[in-house]
């Protein structure tokens, strides 16, 4: 591997971001797809980072003890390294630069992962998930809604999929027309179809309109889309964007469109920002979650600051406003932002998920995603900067829907098939590449990188392992599960998201996950389920000679889950925390503590003395082991106390 | 004095109720001594009965003719009524407003109220201070009860018999009573069994400028070292303040008198910088604006989480040296009646498991409040909607409260009682037809008979009907101390009673029911397959064919 120039650095300390006392020891090992600490003496688990995964190394001014390395991930996972050798430490960073931005697709983890599938299996994977089954789910093609072929060989435009649904009226000179008056001939067409009113939701991007032109093709098109829903005089068309922002784009023979030369459209700005003012703010809003030790008036400052939950909140807004037409007025809604590829994206799956409850199942969003982002041409290699590329076009237009969704899940706790581990698992494997399904920026790429050829695709993985993404509350016949969700979205119902930003700080999750423990009860309950069902029909006589045999069986495999989850989290609830912040930080490398005693005794000297420090304003913390896996500080003592 | 002079109008009809989240009920308004009455006299139609005492302000608007008042409560929720006709809209607001603001305790409605349920334990007598120190005999006999506080003379705001070390006699006590801040000599409050270890509280000591030292306080406390050990004074004021105390008199422990001890100081507020909190933080939640913007900086500029996160993290502190360093531990602020007993509850409620049950929590409650003397009277006097500029209120007990709901909702398995026990006796501690929240110490509600004249809120809740409510499904007793995270990200706002009324709770209740409904099943089926396994037992040992098949 030629961009590796150190495959192995040894004694390099990793430290634990909020207590440097609880470091950890280990060799560092660079591979052409991962990063890889493995701990001496096998204390803790091996840390496995997927190269795709860093987003940034930044390496610090060397100090006696070493060279600090920053590595930041885009699971939102923080590094930080202390080698040894200054050299090292220059060659670690720049092999890490080199292997986390590759220059060519085909280095890309998803095509050397090659887990034991055979190749027939393989191919099922990518058949798992299949778009027309949705749409005919949908109940089309009908008499109003017909498959296009228009854009196969992605000829009318090329960021569009090759399958479209388009209203029955449009012919192909109509649907070519309006391309040529669209933003990248991203012309309208269907998104989401609601069979029980005929209102639907189109996507498109921006008019061509500049200050005064029109064209009379796109005119017939949002006309052919109205005239799809019989039922209603008049459509919606959102501009996603805020109105200045659309404004300004006229003056590049862009814009929105003009109401006059539409029949029967009512037009609606809803201001969502653009990606780079999205960007910037989660970057803020990142750092706010990073801060060692944050007063809650730094937090609190930092997250409005950064402007991310009032950016979250317009998303859901916007879906709100649209799914409300759809469903309670009966309208349909063309929705486009500038190239309708980013916001529109949001929007149009968001109001999905408040409109249909098949997109809040486990398969149901899959299928969205796959549908509103993958095939709709959403720039996951862009956005999710998997090759070296403009940073100016990085974005978190997923990280946002996914967010969304875990805000209403939040509020709905029962309206979901799937739980937040599952949001979680989406967001790392977008980033991640480990599977072909968002690589490249739309479908003509994707067919050109033969992704369904030579990698595997996530969503088969997902259904495989779909025990550990079930929602124990979830259940098909509840009434928060049918209909239309209607979220309240005043600023107290959002709430900061720990579970995806903080996830590597497991110190600030709750110990005992509710979830889990009802999760276990329902394994428990389906065992008793069974075990019933078999001794009812033992005692019918049927086999009674195997009674024994049963009832053997039966008591050995009962009532033991409950013990464990909770056993594990106690691990984690008998383990205190830096309460005394403020001492710590005095000496920050201080060696650990033996037997991971208050700090306050092995600093006597400056404690009673009146001095500020020891009014001991904020102090938090939280221990962070580094793995997401360990559910227990392998330093801690408090173990051998919990089993006493 | 007759409740009748105070009711210009006992009844309006044609009235209109508006709540949040709810529908408008038209109907009769009836004010009676202790109740406003909203009765729409449908069959099995809800009735609004509100305690005058859990109004909290009254606010007068008209229309033309049509008056409205709105009815800010000190439970937080707001109503409106709309009275036809201006002059009975005045009558009304006027008597509510006379009517709650009644400040003579024994016209309070406990004193009137008759239990309209049987009484299987009367609470006044579950958690006597003698009955808690007969626990402790059990564990240790370093520790004796003294009555040397009897008449309340000593001490005002103590209990007749507190705990003290065994070797420390009463004249000893009398001594240190003149060293401590209101008489509050260091008492016991926990006893930590695992180690030994123990946390007093008391008031701050009385050194003044000129550093003022006391004999026998110091041999109190040291008499609760081990040899060799040395012990933490937990001030939970900052040092400046702690200093600036010394001007009025107050003051701290110098190293010099106390050299076995260190002291650590921590900033947790003092009430009028609470109950201002509390008014903001309240205004903020109901803010209807919609602004993201404006909600987290009002959220912000509140201050309440910040307390929230200092009160736990110098509870944590103490928990830790106590468990952790294995050092005995005193803790105070000024008076010793607030943030003191914020910290010493908190600490127990992380080690003790026992404090983790509903009735341990209940007793938790009388140990290190009602009978610490925490002035419930004058704390919990106006909530955050009063117009009256604060004089003693502050929301000391709510963010203990607060607190314990963050453990909780970090350990949800943990405790035996769930959110809705801690709303109630938040409830409670600030409008009651219970006497339990009255007065402002053991002597006060002894001198008012209250055990006698009233029903205490624990005979309430100690019967099945209430407990099974109350009860967490998810409790697994976990004997284990629980070390609560206090980053910024880990605690939230308690929506149970920020938000409570401001917005509908359907969902989450359903999901709550639906929670129930799993484990109850679960349990169900175990009952069943265990019946099943029984039968199949016997109709094994009866067969005589399959034993010589085995």
């Amino acid at each position: 591997m030629e961009h590796i120039r150190l495959p192995k650095v040894e004694n390099v300390r990793l430290l634990d971001r909020v207590s440097p006392r609880r470091s950890r020891v280990g060799t560092l090992y660079l591979t052409a797809t991962h990063t890889i600490f493995v701990e001496n003496e096998m204390k803790g688990p091996d840390i496995h980072v997927e190269d795709c995964l860093v987003c940034s190394v930044e390496k610090q001014a060397a100090t006696a003890s070493g060279c600090s390395l920053l590595v930041r991930c885009k699971n939102f996972q923080v590094l930080h390294f202390v080698v040894p050798r200054e050299r090292e430490c220059h060659d670690v960073h720049l092999s890490l630069q080199r292997l986390s931005q590759p220059e060519r697709c085909e280095e890309l983890y998803c095509f050397s992962y090659k887990p034991n599938v055979d190749e027939a299996e393989r191919r099922q994977e990518w058949d798992f998930l299949d778009l027309k089954a949705d749409y005919s789910r949908m109940g089309l093609p009908n008499s109003l809604w017909k498959f296009s072929p228009v854009n196969q060989h992605y000829k009318v435009s090329d960021t569009y999929p090759a399958d479209l649904f388009v209203p029955q009226s449009a012919t192909p000179p109509v649907i070519v027309g309006s391309s040529k008056f669209r933003s990248r001939g991203r012309f309208p067409t269907l998104s989401y179809y609601s069979k029980e009113n005929h209102a639907a939701i189109c996507r498109s991007s921006q008019p061509l309109s500049g200050f005064s032109a029109r064209c009379l093709e796109d005119e017939q098109m949002l006309e052919a889309i109205l005239r799809s829903n019989p039922r209603s005089d008049f459509m919606y068309v959102v501009d996603t964007r805020p109105k200045l922002n659309a404004i300004a784009n006229r003056a590049a023979g862009k814009g929105y469109e003009n109401e006059d030369n539409y029949s029967n459209i009512k037009f609606q700005f809803i201001g969502i920002e653009n990606i780079h003012v999205m960007r910037n703010s989660q970057q803020k809003m990142l750092e706010v979650c990073e801060l060692r030790s944050p007063s809650m008036s730094d937090f609190l400052e930092g997250l409005e600051s950064s402007g991310w939950l009032k950016h979250i909140k317009a998303v859901l807004d916007a879906g709100i406003f649209i799914a409300k037409a759809v469903a309670e007025e009966g309208v349909s809604v063309l929705v486009h932002c500038s190239d309708g590829w980013d916001r529109t994206a949001q929007v149009c799956s968001v109001a999905s998920v408040l409109l249909d409850p098949h997109y809040r199942t486990l398969r149901g969003l899959m299928v969205l995603i796959e549908k509103d982002w993958v095939s709709f041409g959403h720039k996951f290699s862009h956005r999710c900067n998997h090759l070296v590329g403009d940073p100016k076009e990085v974005s978190p237009a997923i990280d946002q829907f996914l967010e969304s969704v875990w805000q209403l899940m939040e509020q709905f706790p029962c309206a979901f098939e799937f739980n937040a581990r599952f949001l979680i698992t989406i967001h790392s494997h977008v980033y991640s590449c480990q599977y072909g399904n968002f690589i490249g920026n739309n479908q003509r790429e994707r067919v050109e990188l033969r992704l369904r050829e030579r990698t595997h695709s996530l969503w088969s993985y997902l259904w495989k392992n779909q025990t550990d993404y079930i929602n124990p509350l979830y259940r098909p016949d509840h009434s928060q599960t049918q209909g239309l969700l209607r979220p309240s979205t005043a600023p107290y119902c959002f709430k900061s998201w720990r579970g995806l930003y903080n996830r590597f700080d497991p110190g600030m999750h709750p110990r005992q996950s509710v979830e889990d423990y009802l999760s276990a009860i329902q394994e428990e309950t389906q065992q008793l389920e069974e075990q019933l069902a078999s001794h009812k029909q033992v005692e019918k006589g049927y086999k009674r000679i195997n009674s024994k045999f049963l009832l053997k069986k039966t008591q050995s495999t009962c009532s033991c889950y409950r013990g464990c989850t909770i056993l594990s989290d106690l691990g984690l609830a008998n383990t205190p925390q830096d309460y005394t912040g403020c001492f710590v930080t005095s000496s920050p490398c201080q060696p650990k503590a033996p037997d991971g005693s208050l700090v306050l005794l092995t600093q006597d000297s400056n404690l009673s003395n009146g001095s500020d420090q020891e009014s001991g304003i904020a102090d938090v913390s939280c221990r962070s082991p580094l793995s997401e896996d360990s559910t227990r500080d392998p330093d801690s003592d408090e173990a051998a106390y919990s089993a006493a | 004095m007759e409740f009748a002079e105070l009711i210009k109008t006992p009844r309006v009809d044609g009235v209109i109720l508006h709540r949040p989240f709810m529908p408008t009920v038209e109907g009769t308004l009836c004010l009676t001594g202790h109740h406003l009455i909203l009765s729409s006299r449908q069959d099995n139609a809800e009735e609004l009965w509100l305690l005058h005492s859990n109004i909290d302000s009254i606010e007068k608007r008209f229309v033309g003719s049509l008056g409205s008042i709105i009815v800010k409560c000190k439970d937080l929720r707001v109503i409106q009524l709309d009275i036809p006709g201006m002059e009975e809209c005045f009558n009304i607001a006027s008597s509510v407003e006379a009517l709650s603001t009644l400040d003579i305790l024994s016209l309070m409605y406990p004193f009137f109220y008759r239990p309209m349920f049987e009484v299987i334990e009367d609470g006044w007598n579950s958690f006597l201070p003698e009955d808690a120190f007969k626990d402790l005999e059990t564990m240790t006999d370093e520790w004796r009860l003294s009555d040397v506080n009897k008449d309340c003379t000593v001490c005002p705001s103590y209990p007749p018999l507190v705990a003290v070390p065994k070797d420390v006699d009463d004249d000893t006590l009398r001594k240190v009573a003149t060293f401590r801040h209101s008489g509050r000599f260091p008492v016991l409050s926990y006893y930590h069994k695992k180690n030994g270890m123990v946390m007093m509280r008391a008031g701050q000591p009385l050194t003044g400028t000129n550093g003022r030292r006391c004999k026998e306080d110091e041999k109190l406390i040291n008499a609760t070292l081990r040899p060799g050990k040395r012990g933490y004074i937990i001030d939970t004021r900052t040092i400046n303040l702690a200093q600036q105390a010394k001007a009025r008199g107050g003051g701290f422990e110098s190293e010099a008198n106390y050299p076995q001890w260190r002291r650590i100081h921590k900033a947790i507020e003092r009430s009028n910088i609470l109950q201002e909190s509390l008014i903001k933080l309240v205004e903020a939640c109901n803010d209807q604006s919609h602004s993201m913007d404006r909600w987290l900086s009002k959220l912000e500029a509140s201050n309440w989480q910040t307390h929230v996160k200092e009160i736990l993290t110098t509870a944590c502190l103490a928990a830790q040296c106590i468990d952790r360093e294995g050092a005995s531990v005193l803790v105070h602020g000024t008076e010793g009646t607030d943030s003191t007993l914020q910290v010493t509850s908190l600490a127990q409620i992380i080690l003790d498991p026992a404090c983790r049950t509903i009735r341990g929590f209940q007793g938790l409650v009388e140990r290190e409040w009602l009978q610490a003397g925490h002035p419930f009277h004058h704390r919990c006097a106006q909530s955050a909607f009063s117009n009256s500029k604060p004089r003693q209120e502050a929301p000391v007990f709510l963010l203990f409260l607060d607190c314990v709901w963050q453990i909780l909702r970090q350990f949800p398995c943990s405790f035996e009682f769930s959110e809705s026990f801690l709303v109630l006796v938040f409830d409670h501690a600030y409008a009651s037809q219970f006497g339990t929240f009255l007065g402002n110490s053991t002597a006060e509600r002894a001198k008012l008979s209250l055990p006698e004249k009233t029903v205490s809120l624990w005979s309430w809740v100690n019967r099945p009907q209430e407990l099974e409510r109350l009860t967490n499904p998810l409790y697994e007793a976990n004997s284990l101390v629980i070390w609560p995270s206090v980053a910024p990200q880990s605690l939230l706002l308690w929506e149970g009673v920020f938000l409570r009324w401001n917005r509908s709770s359907k969902c989450l209740d359903e999901a709550y029911e639906e929670m129930v409904h799993i484990i109850e099943y679960n349990k169900e089926l175990q009952n069943k397959v265990n019946s099943l396994r029984r039968q199949l037992a016997q109709l094994e040992t009866e067969d005589p064919l399959l034993q010589t098949l085995e």
